[in-house]
């Protein structure tokens, strides 16, 4: 049978276009599904279990969509709710729902489904050989894994039926895999499964698979042999060529995607253009595997940052910026070490030069005199004390530090005041593992609400 | 001497996942393309990312006139050491890849 999915952008967030989205309405989806997070901006939303997107955008976008899912009277499902899909980011988007349910005066049946994962589970995994690595995986003991702060694991199609079958009208999900929450009705619905994944893929991240990459939704329609394809907005257009080269965007592997229970190869699909903005897609398979693993995600603390900036105008320290931060840097290690008698396996200082190489570091190849070079300071300690103390004493010399013993004291420029900033506690991503199942529900929990 | 960004159309890279980072190399015409399978090599890539060759995966995909390249990330995305946590610089230093004229 045929399965209509709306998918309104690549990530609550982002915003969509307002018309297109209630053109999708009008073609009566079978289900709305979109994603509300990712690992792309770094360990600290998984470290934190806090959103990286504000509050009000959010909620003004989960509005429209809240308000799309009433009129199209199906399912509305996000994944990866809160940026990193702990369970406190799904709370913070279930409170957001019961606003705006209780706003626009509608009565809800709510399903949160949890993918965060207990320490203690994590530990029993690596102790019955159920944790396994992928490449490249950071090193994992029970000491390090109870160190972290959140851990999640991805959900894939299994579970997201699991909650669509409570009968919901949204679901608010924890860490999902991006394609699971587009993927899982079709799958349900017995669509043809090298389909429903591929298609899944390729929506992932709403209309960037089409010529107007920021218009957001787009149309896809499952069926027993593959999928089609339609952006919504009004210039868009899907091509052959934007639909397969989306299969490389943030993929190592162009040819292959390992999600919950398989892999998906699609070397032997097929990209037609069907009319002037669809395409239609066939022949791509989904190899199941005999054992149900699902991939994790973990965050341990990392210390605590103090940020200072400096910029150097002078042309004299401009042209030897390297050699100066070279100096200053062993100079004020040795300060550290003998003023604040902190040990160097203690903290980190790094100065990066903007304007230099403060991007590349040691592989920057390109060379040029700029007018001027920011030098970034971070100091990374044990604690947010510590870190603000060794900023403190770097202050006067991040200004006043000179090249030769022999020259005057230059004087740079502090570009405001106080001089540092705190950053608070920062993270790592702690894991790069898989956690195998029994049974796909045995690491995740559903909870329903009428609300 | 030419560099790899003299020879394709587009040059994209980003994150893979916090452990990965994949290049993309998109060229317009069959000749670029060509000339860009003939003329890239892994050794040489290698050599500017400061990474091991047998690391990197090489992908040349015809249809798409794209050739792919994927690499664990020196250092893992939010590492203190990070200097960009998306990877897409990659593009610029891969852009500056010196390339030895096989003719």
């Amino acid at each position: 049978m045929t399965t209509r999915v709306l998918v309104p952008s690549g990530v609550l967030g982002l915003g969509f276009d307002e018309d297109a989205l209630w053109r999708g309405v009008a073609l009566c989806p079978d289900i709305i599904a979109i994603d509300g997070g990712s690992t792309d901006s770094g360990p600290a939303s998984l470290g934190t279990g806090t959103s990286k997107y504000s509050r009000a955008s959010t909620k003004s976008e989960w509005r429209s969509l809240m308000k799309a899912r009433a009129k199209a009277n199906v399912p509305l499902v996000i994944g990866t709710c809160g940026t990193a899909g702990t369970n406190s980011n799904v709370d913070w988007m279930f409170e957001i729902t019961r606003e705006l349910a209780s706003e626009l005066g509608q009565q809800l049946k709510v399903a949160r489904l949890y993918s965060e994962q207990p320490q203690g589970r994590i530990v029993q995994a690596l102790h019955d050989g159920r944790l396994k690595p992928l490449d490249p995986a950071p090193e994992v003991d029970p000491g390090t894994i109870e160190k972290m702060t959140h851990i999640v694991a991805l959900a894939g199609a299994e579970q997201i039926n699991e909650a669509l079958a409570t009968g919901a009208d949204i679901i608010l999900a924890g860490r999902t895999t991006d394609t699971a929450i587009i993927a899982a009705r079709a799958l349900f619905n017995g669509d043809h499964p090298g389909g429903a994944w591929h298609g899944a893929k390729i929506g992932e991240c709403g209309a960037l698979c089409s010529t107007h990459p920021t218009s957001g939704v787009i149309f896809i329609e499952f069926d027993d042999t593959g999928f089609r394809v339609t952006p919504l907005a009004d210039k868009a257009r899907c091509t052959p060529y934007s639909v397969s080269a989306h299969m490389l965007y943030e993929n190592a592997d162009p040819m292959r995607l390992y999600e919950p229970g398989g892999y998906l190869d699609v070397s032997a699909a097929r990209y037609r253009q069907i009319d002037e903005r669809s395409v239609r897609v066939e022949g791509a398979e989904w190899t199941p595997n005999p054992a149900y693993c699902v991939k994790l995600e973990g965050a341990k603390p990392a210390g605590f940052q103090t940020t200072l900036l400096a910029v150097v105008r002078d042309p004299h320290y401009v042209k030897n910026a390297e050699i100066w931060a070279g100096k200053l840097t062993d100079f004020l290690n040795n300060e550290i070490t003998h003023r604040l008698q902190i040990a160097r396996t203690d903290y980190v200082l790094d100065l990066r030069l903007m304007g230099v190489n403060s991007v590349l570091g040691a592989r920057e190849v390109q060379q040029g005199t700029p007018n001027e070079v920011g030098v970034l300071c971070i100091v990374t300690a044990q604690s947010q004390e510590e870190a603000s103390e060794i900023a403190k004493l770097i202050n006067p010399f991040l200004l006043h530090y000179p090249l030769t013993e022999e020259e005057e004291l230059p004087t740079f420029a502090f570009p405001y005041s106080p001089a540092h900033s705190e950053r608070g506690a920062i993270f790592e991503f702690a894991l790069n593992h898989v956690l195998d199942l029994d049974h796909p529900m045995d690491a995740f929990q559903i909870t329903v609400n009428e609300i | 001497m030419m560099k790899l960004r003299d020879i394709v159309d587009k040059i994209r890279s980003k994150n893979a996942g916090p452990f990965w980072v994949t290049v993309d190399l998109f060229c317009e015409s069959t000749a670029q393309y060509e000339a860009l399978k003939d003329q890239l090599d892994i050794k040489a890539v290698a050599h500017l990312v400061q990474i091991s060759p047998v690391s990197i995966k090489r992908f040349d995909l015809d249809d798409l006139k794209v050739v792919k390249i994927s690499f664990p990330r020196p250092i893992v995305q939010g590492h203190t050491l990070d200097r960009d946590q998306h990877g897409a610089q990659f593009a610029h230093l891969l852009g500056a890849l010196p390339l030895t004229d096989s003719t």
